[in-house]
């Protein structure tokens, strides 16, 4: 990690910047490329604090208020600094009927903290969530951008093993 | 009841979602052909198919189409919901991730039927690798030159909400806003995303339009029910032998459906329960699944079709821990914006935990049926009707089972 958003003010590179413009420029309305930027703040700077939702609304001409809105509304742009590692179990009810919660109970055990919470390491996010999408798989669980399926302890542990 | 596979035929191919094997099984034929017929006469063929939506609210589609302003002279936008989050669904992420190219021709035809040069396709943005798969297609077929000549396809993707699948919350989150649903009227055809007259159809639903005009409405007609054409994709999931995706005619009945194509029912073997339409739909009791799957056949049955996704349970499952968990999920997604859904799926998910957790109220049962039927309709969108579907039939239809866990005072 190069810099410390916390230290540093957030600010997108030149090449960046011209792909802010592009996707604006995919919308009748600008304000229709607030989603994808703030995904590209995301990425950049970690998470999303209020320092970068000030930022991302000059590139708008929006009000603070109504980034922060945005940012609050949904759940996969993180307020605090998530680990490196998010792992999101599913909840809902196939996964409830294929036994999520016990996954749920190995995770907390394994990594030492509660959902919604991250290990002291910065290594993993734990997050209990509601459907994925995936029921014929159940139980399941995305890490990061990937399904994992089927799970069992034994391959939530091999899954954990590779979480570096 | 086996039948003809359309939507489902190339899943079992490694390479589906490329453009050289959609093109070797036919692909992109139906665009040829559509494009030496009128507008209207696309809209029509829709109409006489019998196409219903297949997201949750099973509207004709072609009537829909046909709700587009006549002469108007702005733009026009087609929107693809692919947002799919209806818990027990998940034929969307076959769709986008299995034939890609069926979903970029069958809005290439919707597109040239409502006269839209600008389509937005919102994908739920955990759909990581559907996102991924599909913005590949659309990177092919402007390749191919099918896109980008006078009709363009922007892949957005969503960031994290349930009520983003409801059309006019879609529209909002496509505009940069939160995911508030919009009062109706005026209803999206006449003014929806960014004020411009505005069609949102799902993605199981536009994959199916290539073959209508490929085969005719008359074929597709005749493989539904007298209101309803053609086949879809059952989610199965849950307590049974074969949880998975099941393409069948939708005279299918929930029966053949479990025991036919999922292979019966496991855990301790005997059918309790099956929602038969995702979770908002109202559950079944063993004895009700000798119905047609079709939009009108189980709303007939006092349910819905919805997302048609299937959740299976056995005697073994606890009805009161399963609304518990589907109460969760409604108080989680409310979107705040009605006081009746936000105050009273926060308060229900309450009381139903606190009844499996056995600090029940002997009149919890009771104040959780009245909030449920005095809410339902007073709100904006679709959302708390769908949540009140669960809460009354789960506590109607096993009433004891709830009462059993209330201490007698």
């Amino acid at each position: 990690m190069s810099q410390s958003p916390e230290t540093a003010a957030p600010v997108f590179s030149e090449a960046q910047l011209a792909e802010v413009r592009r996707l604006q420029a995919l919308y009748p309305d600008a304000r229709g490329a607030l989603l994808p930027v703030l995904y590209m703040a995301q990425e950049t700077f970690g998470w999303i604090s209020l320092e970068v939702e000030e930022y991302v609304a000059t590139l708008f001409g929006l009000s603070p208020a109504h980034v922060h809105e945005v940012v609050t509304f949904y759940t996969l742009y993180f307020r605090e600094r998530p680990g490196r590692h998010v792992v999101a179990v599913c909840h809902n009810l196939s996964c409830h009927l294929a036994g999520a919660s016990g996954i749920i109970a190995h995770l907390k055990q394994r990594l030492g903290v509660d959902p919604g919470e991250t290990t002291e390491d910065g290594r993993v996010t734990l997050l209990s969530v509601e459907c994925l999408c995936a029921c014929e798989a159940a139980p399941m669980m995305q890490v990061d951008d990937r399904y994992e399926l089927n799970l069992t302890p034994a391959k939530l542990d091999r899954i954990l093993e590779g979480l570096a | 009841m086996t039948g003809e596979t359309i939507l489902t035929r190339n899943f079992e191919r490694s390479d589906s979602h490329t453009l050289r094997a959609y093109v070797e099984t036919g692909g992109y034929r139906a665009w040829a052909k559509a494009q030496a017929m009128e507008p209207a006469a696309i809209v029509d063929e829709v109409k006489r198919a019998n196409l219903r939506g297949l997201g949750g609210a099973g509207f004709p589609t072609g009537t829909k189409w046909s709700f587009i302003p006549k002469n108007h002279a702005g733009p026009v936008y087609l929107v693809i919901n692919a947002d799919e989050g209806e818990p027990g669904t998940f034929k969307d992420r076959y769709l986008l991730e299995r034939d890609p190219h069926a979903l970029v021709e069958g809005m290439l035809i919707a597109a040239r039927a409502i006269r839209s040069a600008t389509a937005f396709v919102y994908v739920r943005g955990e759909y990581v690798e559907p996102w991924r798969r599909f913005s590949t297609a659309v990177r092919e077929a402007y390749e191919a030159g099918h896109l980008g000549k006078g009709f363009d396809i922007v892949v957005h993707r969503g960031a994290g909400a349930y009520i983003c699948g409801e059309e006019t919350g879609l529209i909002s989150s496509l505009e940069g806003k939160k995911g508030w649903p919009k009062l109706k009227p005026p209803f999206p055809a006449i003014k929806g995303a960014f004020g411009a007259p505005t069609i949102v159809n799902n993605v199981e639903t536009i994959c199916h339009v290539p073959h209508i005009v490929n085969r005719g409405a008359a074929w597709f007609a005749a493989l539904g029910t007298k209101t309803q054409g053609g086949t879809r994709m059952y989610s199965v999931s849950g307590r049974v032998v074969r949880p998975g995706v099941y393409e069948a005619p939708v005279g299918i009945t929930l029966r053949q459906l479990i025991y036919e194509r999922a292979g019966g029912v496991t855990g301790n073997g005997r059918l309790k329960a099956v929602v038969p339409g995702g979770s908002s739909a109202a559950i079944l009791t063993a004895d009700e699944i000798d119905v047609t799957m079709d939009v009108d056949g189980l709303k007939n049955a006092g349910t819905m079709a919805g997302s048609a996704g299937v959740i299976v349970m056995d005697e073994t499952v606890s009805i009161p821990e399963s609304l518990m968990v589907v109460a969760r999920f409604y108080a989680h997604e409310s979107c705040g914006q009605c006081t009746p859904c936000r105050e009273s799926t926060g308060w229900i998910y309450k009381m139903t935990r606190r009844i499996v957790e056995g600090r029940g109220r002997k009149e919890d049962l009771d104040t959780i049926l009245d909030v449920a039927k005095r809410g339902a309709g007073t709100t904006i969108c679709a959302f708390y009707d769908g949540a009140v579907g669960p809460y009354i039939s789960y506590i109607e239809k096993f009433r004891g089972e709830f009462e059993a866990l209330i201490p007698r005072a």
